[in-house]
């Protein structure tokens, strides 16, 4: 039982990172724009958290500046494809490149030191329940944050006028400029947004996953982000699932791994990414519904005529 | 000012300019509305009408120029300016999003935070005090043109608008939409409403308009009360000369001439869900003749041009038959070398290559046709014998440009149309398919392209025109055929096919009932 509680509790932590960093992406591509700079973003979040959080002795500290970062990080790719009108997938790309290069270089003299974790939640009388204690009142914080983040964009999108309105201007930009949308204006906030979130999820990286610098500790998880939106036809509830089944499956194949199974490691290895793309394939065969959640206007950008 | 209304000015435009680039899109343009009158702007296609008022809407700003409303000068700084100030407008090409229901679609016209339940509750109880029921909870994707231009209306009405801006209403819409919708129009001025009213569509200004404004090149070129014109008076004013009538000498013994293009048990399932799937379309295309395919846009016609064209190719070969040749499997080249061309409906972007030059955009489309003429040894381009065709074509369709070859987007709409129909003109094909082949261009152009599409057919080959513009097809189609729905009515000759008909067959009645239907109308 202590194993299985103890598998549980790792599964959610694989999956927090991908669930924060791909929900912030979801509210920018309803907005109608592709950010390809997640793991850049991500991984800016995970330096700048690791970094103030050395410094100052404080995670929590450490935590606000991994958000600072991603947020800071991604007004440059708002900057280039909304006031620029660049092209969304090549500045999306370098803005990744950029990102893991910067981190790279700001985190030389962290390399090897030893970091602070943020502390698990411990509520006298529940955290020591059995079973039920430790998954529901004894994870770290960003785990809570991360679910109640996942509620507050189901609800934002699809419960309030605003989530209408930034719906729209994915859907089409031209027709909701006519109706005097400030399109460029929401899509900025948006953009925000997600960086902010990516910032986030690097952090949970460097603060609570592993409490140490490694250059490239992203590892690819800001792809794999990107991949669950679209995966997850743009729906909140489906990131979450595929999130965990990623995460779950990740966690599974380690102790395959770990056991020493006859099976390729490289094999292994690839399972995560199969069963998620398999599993949230088979709940989109509803391509009606698929269609009516992609925002049509993805990834084009939008020059206002005056 | 020869309106006959007595209100005073509601609005009141001076010197309004509206410069983009080079182009005086808008050059000192006067307008006076009345209130609770019907208002005309007249004009070609590029006369700056649109530009016109998307400027009083508040979505384009003015360079120069005044607006008065009320008889206060207002600055009109966004379309929620023009909302609060009274202005509603209905566009003509849509401002709506398809993935969201109707009431959502209302709701974001709305700039308070009324729930979505109540705006349904309110927008279904006024459509149909209008006569113009609505679902308010169906996806707009799902909805015909004409319920569309209704979730437009309904939106625009809830705003509670002094001035409503219809641009271009009634080019989407069946003659019998287009009855309704004037019988709201009349309602709506008689409950103190004005209404700014964007066509070319002479009889019906004439019909309803107790005032018309007539603009050319970007300039108001006059004021008149459209009741005392006639359609030709107000037409002159519009092109500014007399525009050549099209010529379409009878057909003899077509019925005998070999079918050049058959078209059998078509069928497509839809691409996307928003798309129409083709229904079992039938269809002979005979030596010498044109046949015109009505519809109100979105019903199909995109699809069945893909299908045709071989852009998306059938399984099943027989399908099509170009020449008594079985076509359903080979794409647009095979097709084209089977004697067929193709003009499609957008200019820019699928007719020919914006930024590539007119003879390069020659070559794009006949490289394989007339491989041996522009093609030479080792797939050497022969730029000499391109050009040269090029100049023919440009010659033979007085094509106007600025220079010797240039790209396909310096060309105005209707010179690039005139270029892009006699590039395959300029080929003979014994089979030509043509996509709405003068959507946006001026009357002088128009004129002469249809002209043409009728000669080609005289001299033996088969022509199948789609169109939304009714007129065009009775002015050049030996038969008209109807597709609703995806589904292609049989082709009635010319001779037998009305307005009433073939409006009723576009709103969708069954064929064969369409004269049944006429009668209890």
């Amino acid at each position: 039982m202590e194993i299985a509680v103890n598998i549980l509790l790792t599964i959610a932590t694989a999956a927090t990172p991908l669930l924060i960093a791909a929900m912030g992406e979801l509210v920018v591509e309803r907005s109608g724009v592709l950010n390809l700079g997640v793991e850049g973003m991500m991984i800016m979040g995970a330096v700048g958290g690791f970094g103030a959080g050395y410094l100052t002795g404080s995670p929590w500290i450490g935590l606000l500046v991994a958000v600072a970062m991603g947020a800071v990080f991604s007004l440059l790719f708002a900057f280039m494809t909304l006031t620029l009108a660049t092209n969304q997938v090549a500045t999306g790309l370098s803005l990744t490149l950029l990102g893991l290069g910067l981190s790279g270089m700001m985190g030389t003299s962290f390399v090897g030191q030893p970091g602070e974790r943020l502390p698990n939640l411990d509520i006298p009388g529940l955290t020591s329940i059995p079973v039920v204690g430790k998954l529901f009142f004894g994870q770290d914080p960003v785990f809570y944050i991360s679910i109640a983040l996942t509620i507050a964009v189901a609800w934002f999108l699809f419960r309030t006028r605003t989530g209408l309105t930034l719906r729209s201007i994915g859907d089409s930009h031209t027709s909701a400029h006519a109706l005097g949308i400030p399109v460029l204006r929401y899509r900025y906030l948006a953009v925000v947004f997600g960086g902010a979130c990516a910032g986030l999820a690097g952090g949970q990286l460097s603060l609570v996953y592993t409490p140490q610098w490694v250059e490239n500790m992203s590892a690819g998880r800001g792809w794999i982000a990107l991949a669950l939106v679209v995966f997850a036809s743009w729906r909140p509830w489906r990131v979450l699932g595929g999130a965990y089944i990623f995460g779950a499956v990740w966690i599974g194949q380690l102790h395959a791994q770990a056991f020493g199974i006859p099976v390729p490691s490289q094999l292994l290895s690839s399972l995560p990414y199969l069963a998620t793309v398999v599993v949230l394939v088979l709940i989109s065969r509803n391509k009606r519904l698929t269609m009516m959640n992609t925002p049509a206007s993805l990834g084009q950008p939008f020059v206002p005529d005056r | 000012m020869s309106a006959d209304g007595n209100g005073p000015n509601l609005l009141e435009v001076r010197g309004l300019t509206k410069i983009f680039g080079t182009l005086k899109a808008c050059d000192s343009v006067d307008l006076t509305i009345r209130k609770g009158e019907i208002h005309a702007l007249l004009g070609e296609n590029g006369a700056g009408k649109s530009t016109l008022v998307k400027m009083l809407f508040g979505s384009l700003e003015p360079y120069s120029g005044e607006i008065r409303w009320n008889g206060a000068p207002v600055r009109i700084g966004s379309p929620s300016v023009a909302k609060k100030l009274g202005i509603g407008m209905v566009f003509q090409h849509f401002s709506l999003f398809e993935a969201l229901t109707a009431a959502e679609n209302i709701a974001l016209s709305l700039d308070d935070q009324t729930p979505i339940s109540t705006i349904a509750a309110k927008a279904q109880a006024l459509s149909y005090s209008y006569g113009l029921p609505l679902d308010p909870y169906s996806l707009v994707g799902d909805l015909s043109v004409g319920e569309r231009q209704r979730i437009e209306i309904i939106r625009c009405l809830l705003q509670k608008p002094e001035l409503i801006i219809l641009d271009e209403p009634t080019s989407v819409l069946t003659p019998q939409e287009a009855d309704k919708l004037f019988e709201t129009l009349e309602r709506l001025r008689a409950e103190g409403k004005s209404i700014l009213y964007i066509s070319h569509r002479l009889e019906e200004v004439k019909r309803m308009c107790d005032a018309a404004t007539v603009m050319r090149h970007g300039k108001v070129v006059g004021h008149c009360n459209p009741r005392q014109e006639t359609a030709a008076s107000l037409a002159r004013m519009m092109v500014g000369n007399e525009v050549e009538a099209v010529v379409r000498a009878p057909m003899e013994g077509i019925e005998k001439a070999p079918a050049l293009l058959e078209i059998r048990h078509l069928s497509r399932k839809p691409a996307t869900p928003f798309s129409i799937p083709l229904r079992d379309i039938n269809l002979d295309v005979r030596a010498g003749e044109v046949i015109g395919i009505a519809g109100v846009a979105g019903n199909g016609q995109g699809e069945f041009f893909e299908a045709v064209s071989g852009e998306v190719t059938q399984q099943d070969a027989g399908s099509i038959r170009i020449r008594g040749k079985d076509a359903g499997r080979l794409g647009i080249t095979g097709r084209r070398l089977l004697g067929a061309a193709f003009v499609p409906e957008e200019r820019l972007g699928h007719g020919a290559a914006p930024r590539m030059k007119l003879s390069e955009n020659l070559l794009l489309s006949r490289h394989a046709t007339d491989g041996k003429a522009f093609v030479g040894a080792g797939g050497i381009v022969k730029t000499g014998a391109i050009e040269a065709a090029s100049q023919r074509i440009v010659e033979v369709m007085d094509v106007r440009k600025s220079a010797r070859d240039p790209e396909a987007a310096a060309l105005s709409g209707g010179n690039l149309q005139k270029f892009i129909v006699g590039r395959e003109l300029d080929r003979k094909p014994t089979v030509m398919l043509v996509n709405q082949p003068t959507w946006g261009v001026d009357a002088g152009a128009a004129a002469k392209i249809r002209q043409s599409l009728i000669e080609l057919a005289r001299s033996g080959s088969a022509i199948l025109v789609i169109s939304q513009d009714l007129d065009e097809l009775f002015e050049i189609s030996d038969a008209i055929a109807v597709m609703h729905n995806g589904s292609l009515s049989p082709p009635l000759p010319r001779a037998e096919a009305t307005f009433e008909k073939i409006g009723l067959l576009m709103g969708g009645a069954e064929p064969g009932h369409a004269d049944h239907a006429l009668e209890t109308v």
